[in-house]
Formats: C-alpha cells, structure tokens, sequence
C-alpha cells in the first residue's frame, strides 16, 4: 500500500478511536498515540522519499497512486509527494504532535476538542498529499470548517464574532477557488478529456485570456487563507481567540496551505498570468510584510502580537513566491517551514504562559523569566528566530528569500525588496520589547512564585518545536539542498515564457 | 393492453394499491386500534420503495401520454425515500389524542400525491401532466390544513390552494399558447414546432412562471414561508422536499423534451430567477428565528442551486440534477425530524430554544449539526459533493460568473447554518430543552438519514448510475 494513504487513515481511525473513550484521559491519550504514529509515519515517509531521489527515481512526485473515483467527471483519488509537500507534511505532523501535548489539559468537551483538531489535521495531511485538485479542494476545505466549532467552543474573548468571520472569510476564498478550479478543469480539454489532475493540468498551456480571467480567482482564493492584505483581517481575530493548539495549528500550518496553493496551483497552472500579474500581488504583499510588523508593534496583548506577526512573515512567503526564481521560491519554502516551527513556538508558550498567569496583556507581566525559566528561555529562542537571528530557522529562510528578490535588478523589484527588508528591523522592535517587559525585569507580583515550571508535557511540546528550529538554523543545507527536484520545474515553467 | 405494459406503470399501481388497502383496513379497524394503521401504512409503503429498485422495462403507455424509462422510476424512487422517511417522523405526531380520528386519511392524502407526482414525472403529454400536477397539489392543501384546529395551520391551507389555483392558471395559459401555436399536447409533436416565435414564447415564460410557483422561486416564492410555518412540521417536510423535488423534475424534463430548440431563450430567464433566488431565499433565511421559517427559506435557496443544474441542458445537468436532489432529502429531512422530534417532545421551535441542546441531547445536536453542514456543502458530508457538481454544470456552460454568484450565496447561506450550530454547542442557556428519549420511528428514519448523508457523497456509483441513465437536449 502506498504509505501516503495513512496520512489520511492515521487521523480518520485516531478520530474514531476518541468516540468510543469515556473521559478527556482516554481522549488526549487516543489523540496522543495517533499523532505520534503520523509523526513516525512522516518520519519514515521522508527518509524513504530521499532513499528513492537517491537511488535514482527520477518522477516529478514520488509514491504516486491514481484511483478513479468520479468515472464520468473523471475525478480521481490521486496522491504523490514532491520534496516540498514531504517537508509540509513533516510540518504539519510536528506541529500536530507538539499541539496534542500543548493542550493537554483541555477538559471541556475534550472528546470533542480533540476530534475536531485531528479533523483539522486531515484537511491538513490530505491537502498536501492531493494531486487532483478536487480532492485537494475537498480537504482543504475540511481543514477550514473545524476551526469554527474549534474557536467557538473553546476559544477566548470575543471568540463567537472571531470563529464567524474567519469561517466566512475562508470559505469566501473558497468561493473564489471554486470558480477557479472550475476554470482549469473545463479548459483542460485541449489534450483530452477534462481533467483536475495536477499534473496532466501542469502539461497544458492555457490560453492568455483564460489566464488573465482566472490567475486572479486562485491566487486571491488560496491567498486569503495566506493572510493576503486586504484580505488578512480574519487572522488577528481568530489566531488571538483561538485556544492554544488552534492558534499553533492554523499559524503554524494552516496558513501554509494558502501559500503552498498559490505555489502549486495558481502560479504554477497558469504562469503567464503570474508572471503578468505579479506586481499587483508583490505589492499587496510588501503591504502585508510590513502592515503586519507595524500592527504587531501596536498590540499589548501577546496573541495579537504574533497573530500580526505571523500576517508579516505569511506576506513574506508570498512575496518571495512572486519573486519567481530559485532562491526566492527556496527561501519561501524555508520561511513557510520555519514559520510554522517558530509561530507554533509562540502560541504554545502564550498559552502555557496565559494559564499561569490569566492574562495574555503584556504590559500586567513582567519578571517571569526568574519563575519558570524553561518558559521563558524557550520564548527567547522563538523570539531569536523570529526577527532572524543567525543559527536559528528564521535567518536562514529570511536570508534566502531576500537574496533571491534582490536578483531582480530593475527598480520595482529593488525598491519593494528593500521596503519588505524594514520588516527585519521593526520585527527586532516589537520582539525584543516583549522579551523584556514580560521575561526580565522585576518580578511583577507576588503570586508568580508559586508558578510551577514547564510540566512535561509542556516541555515535551516545545522541545518538538525547538529542535527543527535550531537544526535549520545550524545546518540547513538538508533542508534548503533537497528542494531543488520540485522547485527547477516549476520555475522552469514560471519562466519559460521570458 | 399486455399484461407486459402494467409494469410501466408499476409504483403507481402499487400506491394506488396501498391507498386502497388503508382505505379498506380504515373501515374494518375498530376506534382503539386505530394506531395499528400506521404500522401497516409504513411497512406496506417500504415495500413499495424496496419494490421499485427492480428494473423494468422502457415504454409508453396511453399512446405516447406515459412514458417510462430509467430514469423517471429512479426519480420516482427518490421520491418514495423521501416520503417513506417522512411516514416514519410523522409516527408520533400520528398517534396524539387530536389526529386520531384521521390517520388513515393522512396517508391516503399524502400517497394520492406521490401518485399525480409520479404521472407529473411521466408525462408525455401536458394534460397528463397538467393532472398529475393538481393531483400533486390539491391533497396537499388539506394536509397543510391539517391541523384545523390551529389558526395558522388553517390559514396555510388556504394560502396553499389560492395560491396552487393562481400559479396553475398562469401555467395553463401558458399552456394554451404552446397548444394553440402547435396543434398538439403531445411533447414528440411539439418539440418539432417550437421556435422563437413570440407567441410560444409567452407561452414558455408562463409555463415557467408557473412552475416557479410550485418550486417556489424568487420572485414566486411569498406563498412559501406562511405555509411552512402554518402546516404541520412532516407535511412541511413533505413540501419542502418531495414537492419540491417533483416539481424540479418534471420542469427539467419538460424543458429538455419540449423546448429543447428555444435553451436560449430559457437558459437566462433560468439564470436570472437563480441568482434571485438565492441571494434573496439567503438574505431572508439570515433573519428567521423560527425554525419552520429558517428551513422554508434555505429550501428557497437550495432550489436556487438546483436551477443551476437544470440550465446546463446536458446529461450534466440532469445528473447533477438528480444528484443533488437525491442527498437533498437524506439532508433536509434530517434537519426536519430533528426539529420535529423536539416539537413533540417539548412544542419549542425557534434557533434560541435550541441553545445548549448538546449538553442535553447531544445525538439529536450532531444530527442537526451534519445536516447543517450538508445544506451548507461542507465537507466530507454528501452535500459537498452535490453542490460542487452543480456547479460544475454551470461551468460547463461557462457562467463563471453564475459560479462565483453560487458559490458566494453558499458562503452567506454558510452563516445562517451556522447559527443553528452555534446556539446548540456554543451558546449558553437558562433553561435548556430536557433530556428526552427520541421514539423508535423517528430513531430510524433519522439512522437513514445520515446514513444517507455519509454515504452518498463517497460513493460515486451512485453518481455514476445516475450519470448512466440521464438525458440531455439531443
């Protein structure tokens, strides 16, 4: 059997499996067991994928399996991964596991809390392994709808209004998808029967009118899960209500999904389009990069901080997508993995931090480095990562991204390049601000004493999440050096036209 | 006649059957075991549904007025779930002290209609249409009076027969035009003489105009929300999936058969009534708190969706049609006998009685909330794969456009369905709605029912047959 299949059957039996347990007990350990069985499963998943690129298999993806499904509308079951969806799975199944034990203590509706994450988790796995973008589209869609009963249920403050317009707005980028997958899949007769499979859709040069009529459709569709400015308004709300494993998931991994659909199917399908258009977006995202920094710096409360942050940094990776070579589109797959490590960082911490202290409003803290140290020596190293320093993930996929635009030498490129490099330094500030009003300083009150340090499940979850950071970080040719099989034909097509 | 022929006829001899048999066993029960019916209606009624999956042989009847093929007893058998679930929500409401006087009656009423459904469905003429059509509609009126009693359910009668006898005025007119234009009643006759010539194309715009009325399209539609209020919940059921359904079947077939040389005069008037529909059927079902009234309103919009499939014209269309229809009444009768079962059980119906019922009935909460999804077409339920296939019949006809209206309206219909979620897991309440046990009946048709949803969608030899006996224009 293909081992990609268990992405999907792994969370379907884990998610059965909690319906027939009795406590939240029995419930966090299901979920537990199965998220760490997808992880080993990724695990395994990609060392095999690399024995095979070395041994010579030489397909566009790998574990490829084709099953018909919808005869007469030729929809299939199709699934295969190149390097870039191996990385994304590896991700998600991290910051799965590391969201598992971050919400350990979830005792309301735990069955149903953990049934709706794991949900979620195979929206997530399903997307990334689809090859027929009808099934891609049927996943990415049930990663989105859990969020809602996610944040309604057990999120905080305003968290009805938050779940609603982050539900809508989704399933408008949805709207936005449906009509352009709807486009792809009725103009791809040219070589034969109609079809939603990526990689025959990938064979076809549309014509530039079609083009021109849909690019838009999928690069906003996918884009808005991606936190596109204007359309990113739904990811303070929901991030900041959220509770503390949807926040890491949908920063983390969620909003990945968006990027790795402009990628792999709005640019990629129709490169004439994104080669035409693309100075809209990269400006529309130059906004976001820096939009995202300056409301970051803004915000007292710590979720707000980072879901702002996390809006500048998913900008990023769109910019570098649209940036269109090499290096960029490397940096951009960097950043997206590197984000989702250090943005699932932040939110388990808020959240392990929030249930000590109540509040999540930074200027009511301070000092706590000195009662639970491990805590607090963990946000340090999310926040190092974060404004990019070097040795962790962050500098790295920073560094990347930005050597890649500035190969671009004509003015536009350069002046926006430079504009998104501000970000860095504004990053710096409102990271750096927060490190020192809640972590240093004298302590705050005196109840913060009696704080115990990580437990550990706690401690188990952040060192998941910290050791990729700094294994990028220090060594990231393993990453950034095997990327090259998926990302040379994609940009070979992105720039065939020039 | 040969003895072969009956069997073109079978489902309607065997409803006609069944009325007889409760018409006679009413006579022969005595008062106190009078429930004993419903048994016997049920059973003999799921008979007949298991009994029209047997394949029969293709003909016509009547010199061309009644044809069957695949497809029509598939349609017809859609139908039969359709009332074979509403027989089993309506086991309790049956069994109260006030109807007990006329259960046989119900019965007989609500299976005299699935008969003039079935001839509306088979009709190869518009008499036989027209026929089946009035059978279809005038029970119907004495069953949303049913409850005569209640002032509401009274004035949803008479809403329903005036505005039936309107609408199926404005249909014969329509009517005498095509026939005084052609010479004929007889589809094979008329598809020949059918041009854009302006008289039959007033004819065709009050033939459509009048069967907006009986799917209750915008601008057609007032009539809809009073009565679904006003009737009895099962009959509202009925309604709002059965009629519904029969009437969306046979305009798709008389269009198809009929006026298959004028698609571009239809093919806008279709557009433009879908968008209408949807967007208003949306924005009202937004401000409903009766849960009648919420259902009739996104039941207005989903009829919206089906106009999308009818416009497409090809073996497309009408699969997705049928498609579409079929997980229709798996979904919207689930979300009916959830509200049906806590009608009975506590006679509260509006979204606000509902908040917290997770806490208290969280089977009946997970029931409501799969439909919910379902209407909205959220994954993995079947109602995703409904609607994305309908509106793959629009694209392929290349409304994008229509797409992107479609698929926005089920965005906003999104919203709505979700504050049926909201108020049973999220929202707080003083006094929640009991703990009660749901009876065996109603248990059952509601298993069906999400059966029905979980199954439809993934298995795509549903679609695929569907797919295999549909027709399009040539």
């Amino acid at each position: 059997m293909n081992i990609l299949n268990l992405f999907v059957i792994i969370p379907v039996l884990t998610v059965l499996g909690i319906m027939f347990v009795k406590d939240y007990k029995g419930a966090r350990m299901t979920a537990a067991i199965g998220m760490s069985l997808q992880l080993v499963a990724a695990l395994v998943m990609t060392l095999m994928y690399f024995a095979e690129r070395k041994a010579g298999a030489s397909g566009e993806f790998l574990f490829y399996t084709d099953i018909t499904w919808f005869k007469t509308l030729n929809i299939h079951y199709t699934v295969g991964v190149d390097s870039i969806a191996v990385w994304m799975i590896c991700l998600a199944s991290i910051v799965v596991f590391a969201g598992i034990f971050a919400s350990w203590e979830v005792q309301y509706l735990s069955r149903e809390f953990y049934i709706s994450l794991i949900l979620l988790a195979t929206g997530v796995f399903g997307f990334f392994i689809s090859l027929d973008l009808f099934t891609m589209f049927l996943f990415y869609e049930l990663a989105v709808i859990p969020m809602y009963l996610l944040i309604g249920i057990w999120g905080s403050g305003p968290k009805e209004y938050s779940a609603m317009k982050l539900t809508l707005m989704l399933m408008g980028g949805s709207a936005l998808l449906v009509v352009g997958l709807l486009g792809l899949y009725f103009n791809s007769s040219a070589a034969g029967p109609v079809t939603f499979n990526l990689l025959e859709l990938s064979k076809i040069n549309f014509p530039m009118a079609m083009q021109r009529f849909f690019f838009p459709f999928l690069f906003v569709g996918f884009g808005i899960l991606g936190a596109l400015f204007p359309l990113h308004t739904w990811s303070p709300d929901g991030h900041s209500s959220a509770p503390t494993a949807v926040s890491m998931l949908h920063a983390g991994v969620l909003m990945k999904l968006g990027g790795y659909g402009c990628l792999r199917v709005a640019m990629f399908l129709l490169p004439e389009a994104a080669n035409e258009m693309a100075w809209i977006f990269l400006i529309l995202t130059t906004i976001s990069i820096v939009y995202g920094a300056f409301g970051a710096i803004w915000q007292k409360d710590l979720k707000y901080i980072n879901a702002y942050s996390s809006v500048s940094h998913c900008g990023l990776v769109l910019f570098a997508l649209l940036m269109m070579n090499k290096t960029a589109i490397n940096g951009a797959v960097l950043q997206m993995i590197s984000h989702g490590l250090m943005t699932a960082l932040f939110f388990a911490l808020i959240g392990m931090i929030y249930g000590r202290t109540h509040t999540r409003n930074v200027p009511e803290m301070g000092g706590l480095m000195a009662v639970i140290p491990f805590l607090g020596v963990s946000y340090v190293i999310a926040g190092l990562a974060s404004l990019g320093l070097p040795g962790l993930s962050g500098f790295i996929a920073e560094m990347t991204v930005f050597v890649g635009a500035f190969a671009h030498t004509d003015t536009f490129h350069r002046v926006i390049t430079i504009i998104a490099t501000m970000s860095i330094v504004i990053t710096a500030v409102y990271i750096l601000r927060v490190v020192g009003q809640l972590l240093l300083g004298p302590l705050r009150e005196k109840e913060y004493l009696e704080f115990p340090d990580a437990r550990w499940y706690e401690r188990l979850s952040l060192v998941v999440l910290i050791l990729p950071i700094a294994i990028i970080g220090i060594y990231p040719a393993f990453l950034s050096g095997t990327l090259a099989d998926a990302i040379v034909p994609i940009v070979e097509r992105l720039t065939a036209m020039l | 006649m040969e003895s072969n022929s009956f069997f073109l006829m079978r489902n309607e001899l065997i409803l006609v059957g069944i009325a007889m048999i409760l018409l006679v066993a009413e006579i022969f029960t005595k008062p106190e075991k009078k429930n004993g019916i419903i048994t016997l209606a049920a059973v003999l009624f799921g008979l007949a549904t298991v009994a029209n999956f047997f394949p029969v042989p293709e003909g016509t009847l009547f010199g061309g007025s009644f044809i069957t093929n695949p497809m029509t007893v598939f349609m017809k058998s859609v139908l039969n779930i359709g009332v074979f679930i509403v027989f089993l929500q309506s086991v309790t409401w049956l069994r109260k002290e006030e109807n007990h006087g006329k259960i046989s009656e119900y019965f007989i009423l609500v299976i005299s209609t699935l008969i003039g459904m079935n001839f509306m469905i088979s009709s190869g003429d518009f008499l036989m249409m027209y026929i089946g059509l009035e059978l279809a509609t005038i029970p119907i009126a004495a069953l949303a009076a049913f409850e005569k009693f209640h002032e509401k359910s009274a004035e949803a009668g008479i809403k329903l027969i005036l505005t039936s006898a309107l609408s199926s005025g404005i249909l014969l007119y329509g009517l005498s035009f095509i026939y005084g234009t052609t010479g004929s009643i007889y589809f094979v006759d008329i598809v020949d003489k059918i041009s854009s010539n302006p008289l039959q194309t007033f004819g065709l715009v009050f033939f459509v105009a009048g069967m907006a009325f009986k799917i209750s399209l915008v601008p057609f539609h007032l009539w809809t929300a009073d009565v679904y209020e006003g009737a009895p919940i099962n009959i509202t059921a009925y309604l709002s999936v059965v009629s519904k359904g029969a009437a969306a079947f046979t305009f798709m077939i008389i269009l198809f058969r009929v006026f298959s040389a004028v698609t571009e005069i239809w093919q806008p008037l279709l557009y433009t009534l879908a968008v209408a529909t949807m967007t208003v059927g949306n924005l009202f079902a937004i401000r409903q708190n009766n849960m009648k009234r919420f259902l009739a309103f996104s039941s207005i919009a989903q009829a919206g969706f089906i106009l999308l499939g009818i416009m497409q014209g090809g073996e497309l269309g009408m699969t997705t049609v049928v498609y579409f229809m079929l997980i229709y009444v798996f979904t919207n009768l689930a979300a009916f006998g959830v509200v049906s079962a806590i009608s009975e059980a506590t006679g509260k119906e509006n979204i606000t009685d509902y908040n917290s019922l997770y806490k208290t009935n969280p089977k009946l909460s997970l029931i409501m909330l799969l439909a919910m999804f379902s209407l909205a077409g959220i994954p993995p339920v079947a109602g995703f794969f409904g609607k994305f296939f309908l509106f793959t019949a629009a694209g392929a006809k290349g409304y994008y456009i229509l797409v992107l209206i479609a698929v926005l309206n089920a965005t906003v219909s999104l919203y709505y369905y979700l504050r049926v979620v909201k108020a049973m897991l999220i929202d707080k309440s003083d006094e929640p709605i009991g703990t009660f046990k749901t009876p065996w009946a109603m248990r059952a048709s509601l298993l069906i029912c999400v059966a029905g949803i979980f199954v439809i969608g993934f298995a795509s030899a549903i679609y695929e047959y569907i797919s295999s006996i549909s027709f399009g224009i040539n």
